[in-house]
């Protein structure tokens, strides 16, 4: 098992459709040289070269998208190949994992690549004091060990088929072993280019490593310069006025400026980013099946996509699992805004009205009020009140979500199912906002840990399908759409037919994976 | 000369007790703001648990006022302290790592603000003064007019408005001058200034009707004078009486006005500094509030109000030193 092959996506209409109407020029040969400059926001003072701390897309795009490499790579087209693994095999029970690293890779330093460098790298994320989003994949590994210099062997506690994806965690780069340290501090990985300057919320600059293993496959680039540009108009008009060559996340309102210029195409991919609206079922009336299916279907989802994301997204219908996961169910029977459903729903919970809050704020998601006020008329007609509530963006995520019963939230999604759903559906982790467990569906809480642990990928599929089913009619959180990933490219730069869609910029790699035209 | 040296040690200890109340409100401003750090920096991720051992670590748990005694200890001392991300960064990394000062953060950042605040000084004063001086020498005409409506529109014109009207002129449709002020240390001086251009045209624009309109009319008021009719009347070109004549009693209030717009260009410049991308202290200030950084949030502050009350102090010197009366005061 070297490669899993993955996902249909781009045989889902919404995508085809997106590459057609984006109208890359067919494929050209990829050639080295020259200088990427792209503009990027969620840049930040506080930024470093600790990848435990990476959160954002400049971070990301600078570290495993240039700098530093982890053990696997998703690539564009959704398939995972390995990085600094070249291979790897698991255990029937998908318990025990032997990972082959690559042979005589090098870091900037000088120091050679081994199953060291993979151990303290991991052994970072659970280290006392350290506040790692990864924590929770690494310290699921109970024994970390070295077969070889170039070998190690990972035992976790309970199987997990998709562990060599979690291995493809922007978080999870590899460190030279016993200079984490300064490697940290000057940013000194295995990655196709080494820092030259970095200025934390301003630039990071970073030069072509010469004999690299990636060498005539990608890394195209002589030279890479990321300038942090966090407003938006300024992105656009660095991209207009020539001075940067790609930005990603485009403002929707003046995207026909955009559009009218030659120069300039742009890019968009749908992927698993969801905004959602998840309500704590814990609470009454939530608690209650018959009142979240009136809910779910007093909301017009296309609405939504076409005022709140100007048309760039799909409507999706309360799963997490979208079309840049391997087992998206995309032929399952779409949600439908039906006031005559939901007041025979809202009778069925004994109900011949309902009046709730619904509290929300731009800090959610950008359009989250006026996407809770659409909300608010659509609901209307069938007999539901939602009064709604604007709270300060300021401690948004720590006053409001995970504690009003019915709020706005986002998630960027994840790569694999499980990783989505052990993430926010899982019943007892901390991200389950909307309190969903065993007691509202064992059925859906036994099928993840089965699926987890089955490498069988028709039965997983199967598996899938229904828990995504589950999720729509029973489910806690209304997910109303799955917002694209906007960016815009100068025609100075070429990039290949296929974009990555788990992440922005070709999955935060288009220093890669992209060339000078 | 004497005199003038009490003045100024007043001023200096005044400004320090304005300094010492500054802090204090902008600490309890940031503190009654909705958040703190641990929330901010978490943002989705903030779990109780992950917010109280960041407090911890940060010692954001302390009372409020051990919290701010601690911090104004330290500054007597002159320590800026540490920003809570580099604590928080430190800490990540087992406590081993040398903690960077604030100061050595900031310098940077705070030598890109003077130098776009004194570019754009070099080019708004004379600029002001020179449309002032034409402006009271053909006060009236239609240059006085066209002079006078296009500086008011555009201090009343919010600067980012300015700022976008520029872009599109000049960088946009023009391509003259980059929309992107990225300046970098070790930059050719030429490249840095060609950089920062826009962004220092903007804040002239915010800058000079005020200077401009304070020349005029210093100017105006003196031309009423017995002693300038007097020169009018021995046959002195306009131009001459002006200059020569006018000016230089003019000068006091024309100083105070430049003195509070000099200090406009170092504490105003956070809205243009975000438009252009400009690396100063505007830029960090900005990213420090979100994050709920409070000893960056104070350092910065700190700066703005010195400046404030450094140039305040520069002007009322000067306008001692142009005044002959209030150099000798009986």
């Amino acid at each position: 098992m070297t490669t899993i092959s993955r996902r249909g996506l781009l045989t889902t209409g919404a995508a085809a459709g997106v590459l057609a109407a984006s109208g890359l020029p067919l494929r050209a040969q990829a050639k080295r040289g020259g200088r990427l400059r792209a503009g990027l926001n969620g840049a930040n003072t506080s930024d470093s070269w600790d990848g435990r701390t990476h959160s954002d897309l400049f971070m990301i795009a600078s570290s495993q998208g240039a700098v530093f490499d982890s053990l696997t790579e998703v690539k564009a087209d959704g398939s995972l190949v390995g990085e600094l693994a070249t291979d790897w095999e698991a255990t029937p029970d998908a318990k025990t994992w032997t990972f082959n690293l690559r042979q005589g890779v090098t870091f900037h330093n000088g120091k050679p690549f081994g199953a060291d460098d993979v151990i303290a790298s991991l052994q970072m994320h659970v280290a006392e004091g350290a506040k790692s989003a990864a924590k929770p994949i690494i310290s699921a590994i109970s024994e970390m060990k070295k077969t070889g210099e170039h070998q190690v062997q990972l035992t976790l506690e309970a199987g997990n088929a998709d562990f060599p994806y979690l291995m493809s965690d922007y978080h999870i780069l590899m460190y030279p072993a016993g200079q984490i340290e300064e490697a940290i501090q000057k940013g000194i990985g295995t990655g196709l280019y080494q820092v030259v300057s970095f200025d934390p919320g301003v630039r990071m600059v970073a030069k072509r490593v010469d004999g690299h293993w990636k060498d005539g496959t990608a890394g195209w680039f002589d030279e890479i310069e990321y300038i942090a540009i966090n407003d938006t108009s300024a992105r656009m008009n660095a991209l207009l006025t020539g001075q940067v060559d790609a930005i990603n996340r485009i403002d929707f309102k003046t995207e026909a400026l955009l559009k009218a210029n030659p120069m300039v195409r742009i890019q968009e991919v749908t992927g698993n980013q969801h905004y959602t609206f998840p309500m704590l079922t814990n609470i009454a009336p939530f608690d209650d099946v018959n009142v979240r299916r009136a809910l779910k279907h007093a909301i017009n989802r296309q609405e939504l996509v076409d005022k709140i994301l100007q048309g760039h997204g799909l409507a999706a219908n309360d799963t997490p699992i979208g079309p840049a996961n391997q087992y998206f169910h995309a032929e399952m029977e779409p949600l439908t805004y039906d006031p005559d459903k939901a007041k025979f729903y809202l009778k069925e919970a004994g109900l011949t009205s309902l009046d709730i809050d619904i509290n929300v704020s731009d800090a959610a998601f950008n359009g989250a009020v006026d996407g809770a006020q659409l909300y608010q008329a659509s609901a209307k007609s069938a007999g539901i009140n939602l009064n709604v509530v604007q709270e300060p963006a300021d401690g948004y995520w720590s006053n409001v979500w995970l504690k009003k019963p019915f709020c706005a939230s986002y998630f960027s999604g994840r790569a694999t199912e499980d990783w989505m759903f052990a993430t926010a559906y899982e019943a007892g982790v901390p991200w389950n906002d909307s309190q969903w467990d065993s007691e509202d569906s064992a059925r859906f809480q036994d099928l993840l840990l089965v699926a987890r642990a089955e490498l069988d990928s028709t039965k997983r599929r199967e598996m899938y399908h229904e828990m995504q089913q589950i999720l729509r009619d029973d489910g806690g959180v209304i997910i109303p759409m799955f917002a694209n990933y906007v960016q815009a490219v100068s025609n100075k730069v070429a990039n290949p037919d296929t974009v990555g869609n788990l992440w922005q910029m070709d999955n935060a790699r288009m220093a890669e994976r992209w060339w000078m035209a | 000369m004497a005199s003038v040296l009490k003045i100024i040690l007043q001023r200096l200890a005044l400004g320090l007790l304005t300094l010492l109340v500054v802090s204090m409100v902008i600490f309890g401003a940031v503190n009654l703001l909705p958040g703190d750090f641990a929330q901010a920096i978490l943002g989705q991720g903030a779990t109780q648990e992950a917010v109280e051992a960041i407090r911890d670590e940060i010692g954001l748990n302390d009372p409020f006022f051990k919290r701010y005694f601690d911090w104004l200890g330290a500054l007597a001392t002159g320590d800026l302290g540490v920003s809570y991300a580099q604590m928080m960064f430190a800490t990540g990394m087992g406590g081993t790592t040398e903690l960077i000062p604030i100061t050595t953060q900031i310098a940077p950042r705070f030598y890109n603000t003077m130098f776009l605040a004194g570019l754009t000084a070099l080019i708004a004063v004379p600029v002001s003064l020179l449309i002032g001086v034409l402006a009271a020498l053909y006060r009236g005409s239609v240059f006085d007019r066209v002079a006078n409506i296009f500086t008011l529109s555009s201090i009343s014109s919010p600067e980012f408005f300015l700022a976008y009207i520029l872009i599109l002129f000049l960088a946009v449709q023009g391509q003259m001058l980059p929309s992107l002020a990225a300046v970098e240390v070790g930059m050719p001086l030429g490249a840095r200034i060609y950089n920062s251009l826009l962004p220092a045209l903007t804040l002239t624009l915010v800058v000079t009707a005020h200077m401009m309109r304070m020349t005029r009319a210093a100017i105006i008021n003196l031309l009423a004078s017995p002693y300038i009719e007097m020169a009018r009347l021995k046959g002195v070109r306009p131009m001459r009486v002006i200059v020569k004549h006018a000016l230089p009693n003019a000068l006091a209030p024309i100083i105070n006005v430049i003195a509070l717009n000099l200090a406009y260009l170092i504490t105003g410049v956070v809205v243009v500094e975000v438009v252009f991308t400009y690396p100063g202290i505007g830029n960090l200030f900005v990213d420090a509030v979100q994050n709920r950084d409070i000893p960056v949030v104070q350092v910065c502050c700190l700066i703005f109000a010195a400046a404030y009350i450094l140039l305040n102090l520069t002007a009322d010197i000067l306008s001692i030193v142009t005044n002959p009366r209030l150099r000798h005061p009986k």
